[in-house]
C-alpha cells in the first residue's frame, strides 16, 4: 500500500525495528552517510547497510545484497532506497522476494515501475521522502532546528522517542 | 494521532509549542542557557558535522528561538525558520546565505529607509551591488535583472509609500531568471498575507512590529519555502563545495533543506546576530494573539483612513484600500482582510504643519516605529529616511507633507478625537505662517 500523509509514515516508523539501506555510502558528505549516521546513532531504528563495496560502515557491518541480508538476519521491516530511479525496480524485486514488509524510496528515487512492483508485492510504500527527516520529524529533531514539523499537539511525548546517544553503547 | 490541516489560528498558538517534553510546562519555557551538554563525545562529533539535529550554542540554536522558528514557518507556510537579533539582520542573512562579493540584487526602491542604506552602503561595501528599481512593479525589475543577480527583494507594503507588491508576477519575473523572490512581510503578518502562498521563495521580517506587537524587542526572523531550485546553477554559494563545512555541497547534502542549513550553520553562525530567547519568548507570547490583534488593527486603519480623506486639511490619503489607491486591485487580491494599519497621508500645509499636526498630539506617540498596539505617528522626511538623498527619497515615496501613522488597538473614536484637534492646530499654525509677509 503506497503510505501518503503524516499518521501512516509515524505508523511505520513505529512499527518497524530494522532498516536495510541500499546504497548506504561511507563517504561522509553523501546524503546517504548522513541517513545512515542519523538512524545509527539515534538507534530508534536498527539500520544496516546494504553496499556489495563495503565491508562496514563506522563498525555496522555491511551486506552485498538484500538477499544475503535476509540470509542472515530476516526479512527486513523496511528497506531504505539510496539508488538512481533506473534501479529502484531491481531493489523493489528483491526486496519483496526477501518478505521485506516496507520499502522507502528517498527523495528523488521515483520510478512508477518500482512503486507498482512493491505495492503488488504487498509491501507498505513511502515515495520521495527521507527516512532521516521523518524520523527528525517524530522525535524532535526537525523543531531542533527551526523547521516546520507540521505537528501541533497539546500531549507531553513525543511521538518517536529516540534514545540519547552514548547511554547504549552498541 | 491523526492527519488534519489545523487553521491559522490554531496554529499561531500552538505550532512550535507542544507541552515541554522534560518537564511537561504547558507554556513554551525560557531556555536562558548559552550552551547544551552533549550526551557524548560521538553526539557532539554529529551535531558539529550537522549529521544530528540538536542544540550546541544559543547563537546557532535554542530550544526557545527554535519554537518561535517554527511557528513562524508554519504560519508563512515554509520549510523553516532563522531567527535573528532584528529585521535588518534577518535580511542581511537572507541576502549573504545567496550571494557574495561580485554578485548583485534587484530590489523595489520602495523600501524602508534602513534597509535602503543596509543595501546600498553596507552591502555594497561588502562587494554585493543592488540595484533599486524606482516604482518596483514587475516590469521595472525583469529590466535591472543582470546574469550575476542572486535575487530580487520586495516589500509586501512599501514602508512608507503602501504601494503593494505584486508577489505573484514577481515571482514568476525572478524564477524566469533563475533566483529567487525575496518579500518583506513586515506590514502585512502572515495574518494577512503569506507570500510564500503567491510563489516567494523566503519571507523576511521585523518582528519588531506586529509579531511582537508591543513594542517591546527587537527581532528579525526569515522563513523559506524548501521549493527554490538552488542547485539549478545561480547559486554556487550553496552548490559548491563549502569550506566553511569541510567542502560540503549544501545542495548535495541537504536536498530541499540546503538554504535554510546553510544561513544557520555558516551565515548565522559567523555573522552572529542570533536572537535572544528571551525576546523570542516575547515574540511567541505575541503571536499567540496575532490573530486577534490584526483585524482590530485594520478595523481601526479603515475608520481612520476614512476620516482623514473627509477633511479639508488633508490633501491625500494613500490607504490601499480607498477608491483612490492605485493599489486597489493589489490590495484586494493579495490583502483580502485589509492592507494592515500602517499607512501614510499629506496636509495640505505641507512640512510645516506637518511639524504642527504631530506636536498637537496627545494620544498617539511620536516615534520611529510601526505594529505596536499602541497608534504612532511620524514625520518620515525628517526622521526615518533622512539619511537618504533627494533622489532616493523620492524613489521610496517620501515627500515633505507626508505623515506616516500605525494605528494601534485604541477605541477609535479616542484616536479621532485626537486627530480631530491635532489637524485643526496644524491648520491654524498653516493660517499663522501664511499670514507672514
Ligand atoms: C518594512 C521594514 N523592514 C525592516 C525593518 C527593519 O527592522 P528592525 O528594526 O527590526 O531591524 C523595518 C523597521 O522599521 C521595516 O519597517
Amino acid at each position: 500500500m503506497i503510505l501518503n500523509g503524516l499518521s501512516a509514515r509515524l505508523a511505520l516508523l513505529r512499527r518497524s525495528r530494522t532498516v536495510a539501506m541500499v546504497g548506504a555510502s561511507n563517504k561522509t558528505t553523501r546524503p546517504s552517510y548522513f541517513v545512515f549516521s542519523y538512524l545509527r546513532t539515534h538507534r530508534v531504528l536498527e539500520v544496516t547497510p546494504i553496499n556489495p563495496a563495503l565491508a562496514e560502515i563506522d563498525g555496522i557491518k555491511a551486506f552485498p545484497t538484500l538477499t544475503a541480508y535476509a540470509a542472515e538476519r530476516g526479512a527486513p521491516d523496511i528497506v531504505d532506497v539510496f539508488r538512481k530511479p533506473s534501479e529502484a525496480a531491481a531493489v523493489a524485486r528483491e526486496a519483496v522476494a526477501v518478505g521485506a514488509k516496507a520499502i522507502w524510496f528517498q527523495y528523488g528515487v521515483i520510478d512508477p515501475e518500482a512503486i507498482r512492483i512493491a505495492d503488488e508485492g504487498g509491501l507498505d510504500v513511502v515515495v520521495d521522502r527521507c527516512i532521516k527527516v521523518e524520523s527528525a520529524r517524530f522525535d524532535g529533531g526537525l523543531s531542533v532546528g527551526g523547521f516546520n514539523s507540521g505537528l501541533v499537539t497539546a500531549r507531553r511525548f513525543r511521538p518517536l522517542e529516540s534514545e540519547p546517544m552514548g547511554r547504549h553503547a552498541r | 494521532m491523526e492527519d488534519r490541516r489545523f487553521g491559522f489560528r490554531t496554529r499561531a498558538v500552538h505550532a512550535g509549542t507542544p507541552p515541554d517534553p522534560a518537564t511537561g510546562a504547558r507554556a513554551q519555557p525560557l531556555y536562558l542557557s548559552t550552551s547544551f551538554v552533549f550526551d557524548s563525545a560521538e553526539h557532539a562529533a554529529e551535531l558539529f558535522s550537522l549529521r544530528t539535529y540538536g542544540n550546541i550554542y544559543s547563537r546557532i540554536g535554542n530550544p526557545t528561538v527554535s519554537a518561535f522558528e517554527e511557528r513562524m514557518a508554519s504560519l508563512e507556510g515554509g520549510l523553516g525558520g532563522i531567527a535573528t537579533a532584528s529585521g535588518l539582520a534577518a535580511q542581511l542573512v537572507a541576502i549573504l546565505s545567496l550571494a557574495q562579493t561580485g554578485d548583485h540584487f534587484v530590489a523595489s526602491a520602495n523600501l524602508y529607509g534602513g534597509t535602503v542604506t543596509q543595501f546600498t552602503v553596507t552591502l555594497r561595501r561588502m562587494g554585493i551591488a543592488c540595484t533599486l528599481a524606482p516604482g518596483g512593479a514587475p516590469a521595472d525589475i525583469a529590466q535591472a535583472i543582470r546574469p550575476e543577480t542572486k535575487a530580487v527583494f520586495v516589500e509586501t507594503i512599501g514602508n512608507p509609500a503602501g504601494n503593494i507588491a505584486d508577489i505573484e508576477a514577481l515571482a514568476a519575473v525572478a524564477h524566469r531568471h533563475g533566483v529567487p523572490l525575496i518579500v518583506d512581510n513586515t506590514f502585512a503578518s502572515p495574518a494577512l498575507c503569506r507570500p510564500i502562498e503567491w510563489g516567494a521563495d523566503i519571507v523576511v521580517h521585523s518582528a519588531t512590529k506586529y509579531i511582537g506587537g508591543h513594542g517591546t524587542v527587537i527581532g528579525g526572523v526569515l522563513v523559506e519555502s524548501g521549493a527554490f531550485p538552488w542547485g539549478a546553477g545561480k547559486h554556487p554559494l550553496l552548490a559548491q563545495p563549502s569550506p566553511g563545512y569541510h567542502d560540503m555541497n549544501f545542495v548535495e547534502t541537504f536536498g530541499e533543506y540546503a538554504y535554510l542549513m546553510r544561513a544557520r550553520a555558516e551565515v548565522l553562525r559567523d555573522v552572529g546576530a542570533c536572537l535572544s530567547p528571551m525576546n523570542a519568548w516575547l515574540m511567541l507570547q505575541g503571536l499567540e494573539t496575532l490573530a486577534v490583534r490584526m483585524p482590530v488593527h485594520v478595523e481601526n486603519a479603515r475608520t481612520v483612513a476614512r476620516f482623514l480623506q473627509g477633511r479639508d486639511e488633508v490633501a491625500w490619503v494613500s490607504f490601499a484600500e480607498l477608491e483612490s489607491s492605485p493599489y486597489r486591485a493589489l490590495s484586494a487580491k493579495y490583502l483580502p482582510d485589509g492592507p494592515g494599519s500602517i499607512f501614510t497621508f499629506g496636509l495640505r500645509g505641507g512640512g510645516e504643519a506637518g511639524r504642527a499636526f504631530i506636536e498637537a498630539l496627545e494620544l498617539w506617540s511620536h516615534l520611529a516605529n510601526v505594529g505596536d498596539a499602541k497608534s504612532l505617528v511620524i514625520h518620515p522626511a525628517s526622521t526615518t529616511h533622512q539619511q537618504l538623498s533627494e533622489e532616493e527619497m523620492r524613489a521610496s515615496g517620501v515627500t515633505p507633507e507626508m505623515v506616516r501613522v500605525s494605528v494601534g488597538l485604541e477605541d477609535a473614536a479616542d484616536l479621532l478625537w485626537d486627530l480631530d484637534r491635532a489637524l485643526h492646530a496644524a491648520a491654524s499654525q498653516t493660517l499663522v505662517t501664511e499670514g507672514k509677509p
